[in-house]
């Protein structure tokens, strides 16, 4: 069953003096409990697909349907509010709140869904178990490793029980380890509970776990190969 | 947690808030401060004029205020002031013989008012007796004994014991003079008054103005709270049918003003303290919403609303105005305090503010509503100082924050 269906997306900056194509009539569909790497060269356009299939960025035309809806139709206080309950997202660098402990960080997405104290809190205790994390949940993230603060962007991710989870480059600023560990957590996590990943990376480490790896050049998908 | 979250965020870059911090609270401290010392010194004069010069109310004949005639006198105002005596709230009652006259000692002369007094009733109702600086209240010298403010006494040039002449106009409009010695000399915070005003026995006013026995141009009343004023005012009016009756801010309007006034002036004082702090604010919170461009897009990827983020924002402002703001006021108010029960010493200027009438020894006086007013525009200062700064966190585009490395 698809849960997303993208239709002849396409995404052009239009800047004064160049017109870029990043996104060039992309027609593709995901299925849920998907584990999905979108790869390609710098430039290929896969942050930008990532940032309209996450409604951050506006297409220039297409459609992006998600469970039915059609993501684009929706205002933009809807958009934001469709986000926030229907993906889950992990950047590159981390992007915790530093203020915030892992738990609090991993419960604030929760606290902003309307969720009582006491469930997030267990909720966040829960999740910061699965991804390893359960003796740091008081940890504020400059005293945790790279691999440590990812592990916990992954785990706000999945606080919110998102329909998918996107993220951008992943383990660009992860050693070796840490990379093999988020991976493995990640994967354990689509298998056993069918959260949808679909990341963009370039790390052949990531590919090489993914089930399905699209690859797009100049704004095109070239390839989509399903393991 | 989104006042959580502020709060904390508040403290990430501790330098530049405690900096601003000092700011608010040195600000707001000054202004508390201010108040409460030029609220001390307008309470300390409008408490001067009411219990050295005027009294709580005064009863006339309605002609003598504006004439200041002699012939313009109250008959059997002595009935009248013994009855006002038995009035509830009433602590004493004096009545006065008034006439402008000609004071002259060997040397020199000046024009004055002259007050026959019962010194005895007088010390129940002003204060002159308790700040005598040279002899005594009408004690010490038998026959027409005179007591003058230490002003007039080095403009005549005259000591205690010194003989003084006064020339007046009788009730017949002739001229007519006694010889009096002076008693005692005193000194209030007003030197104006000082200069002006010359106590004598009523007696012997009396006697020299040919003003009939039991009457008296002048009942001054005091009474046990200023608040009992206007009650105890109204039950007078009730008594004394064509007189007029008046309190002291009828007598002294300027008087009563000038405490409304300086609460303006001062209110103003503190906007612009708080408009130059607002400049700081948004100032401060300009740089902290730029510093976390990106995070305030990944707030905004991850869903929070623009909405949240705005208020987010406001909260974190009016957080830090308040607690620059709380700092200042309970500081402002601690120092204030203490200098309630210790003078401020202004001697320094003491010439100048007695001409005016205000002392140079001068107690603050903390007004509770201004602390509460203060507060509230501290409150308000902070959130008109996150409007822009709010206003354009939330315009923020989140994929090109997220961009940002």
């Amino acid at each position: 069953m698809n849960i997303i269906e993208i239709k002849d997306l396409v995404k052009i900056y239009d800047s004064t003096e160049i017109e870029v194509t990043a996104v060039n009539h992309i027609n593709l569909n995901f299925e849920k409990g998907e584990f999905s790497a979108v790869v390609g060269p710098s430039g290929s356009g896969k942050t930008t697909f990532l940032n309209l299939l996450g409604g951050l960025d506006r297409p220039t035309a297409g459609h992006i349907m998600i469970d039915g809806i059609d993501l684009w139709s929706l205002k933009s206080r809807q958009i934001t509010d469709f986000r926030l309950h229907n993906i889950g997202f992990v950047f590159q660098s981390y992007n915790l709140l530093p203020v915030l402990t892992a738990k609090e960080n991993v419960e604030f997405i929760m606290h902003l869904q309307g969720w009582p104290k006491a469930e997030r809190e267990k909720r966040a205790r829960e999740l910061l178990k699965a991804v390893g994390l359960g003796d740091r949940i008081n940890s504020r993230p400059n005293k945790l490793s790279g691999g440590q603060q990812q592990r916990v962007a992954v785990a706000r991710a999945l606080a919110s029980k998102p329909k998918f989870i996107l993220a951008d480059e992943p383990t660009a600023n992860l050693d070796s380890h840490s990379t093999e560990n988020l991976l493995d957590i990640m994967e354990k996590l689509n298998r056993e509970e069918g959260i949808t990943f679909i990341f963009s990376t370039h790390d052949a480490r990531v590919v090489k776990k993914a089930h399905r790896v699209i690859t797009l050049e100049d704004g095109k998908v070239l390839s989509d190969e399903k393991k | 947690m989104l006042i959580q979250v502020s709060w904390r965020n508040i403290w990430r870059s501790r330098t530049r808030s405690l900096v601003v911090l000092t700011a608010i609270t040195l600000g707001i401290m000054a202004g508390v401060f201010s108040t409460a010392f030029m609220k001390g010194m307008m309470d300390k004069r409008v408490e001067t004029a009411i219990h050295t010069e005027l009294s709580h109310i005064q009863i006339h004949d309605s002609l003598f205020r504006k004439t200041a005639e002699l012939r313009y006198y109250m008959p059997g105002a002595d009935v009248l002031a013994r009855k006002i005596d038995t009035l509830p709230h009433v602590e004493g009652v004096t009545q006065r013989i008034i006439v402008q006259s000609m004071i002259s000692s060997a040397e020199t002369g000046a024009g004055v008012k002259i007050m026959g007094i019962r010194p005895d009733d007088e010390k129940k109702v002003t204060d002159i007796a308790q700040q005598m600086v040279e002899g005594k209240y009408f004690e010490g010298i038998k026959r027409n004994p005179v007591v003058i403010g230490q002003k007039l006494a080095h403009k005549l040039n005259v000591r205690v014991r010194s003989k003084v002449v006064i020339t007046l106009q009788d009730m017949d409009n002739n001229l007519t003079a006694g010889a009096f010695r002076v008693a005692g000399i005193y000194k209030t915070s007003n030197t104006a008054y000082d200069e002006s005003n010359v106590f004598v026995r009523y007696e012997d006013l009396a006697r020299l103005t040919d003003l009939p026995a039991g009457a008296c141009h002048e009942i001054a009343i005091r009474v046990d709270n200023d608040l009992n004023t206007v009650s105890v005012q109204q039950r007078i009016k009730k008594t004394t049918g064509s007189l007029e009756v008046m309190s002291w801010k009828e007598i002294s309007p300027e008087l009563s003003y000038i405490t409304v006034v300086m609460d303006q002036y001062m209110y103003i004082f503190i906007l612009i303290i708080l408009l130059a702090l607002l400049f700081g604010i948004i100032n401060t919170m300009l740089m902290v919403i730029l510093e976390r461009h990106k995070e305030i897009g990944m707030l905004l990827a991850i869903g929070m609303s623009r909405t949240r983020i705005f208020l987010m924002i406001i909260i974190e402002t009016v957080l830090l105005s308040l607690t620059g703001g709380i700092t200042g006021i309970i500081l402002g108010t601690l120092i204030s305090k203490y200098f309630e029960y210790h003078y401020i010493n202004l001697s320094m200027f003491g010439k100048g503010l007695e001409q005016l009438g205000f002392s140079s020894l001068v107690n603050t006086s903390i007004d509770p509503e201004m602390v509460v007013s203060v507060t509230i525009m501290v409150i308000f200062t902070g959130i008109i100082a996150a409007i822009y700064p709010a206003l354009k966190a939330i315009k923020y585009d989140p994929a090109e924050a997220l961009r940002i490395e």
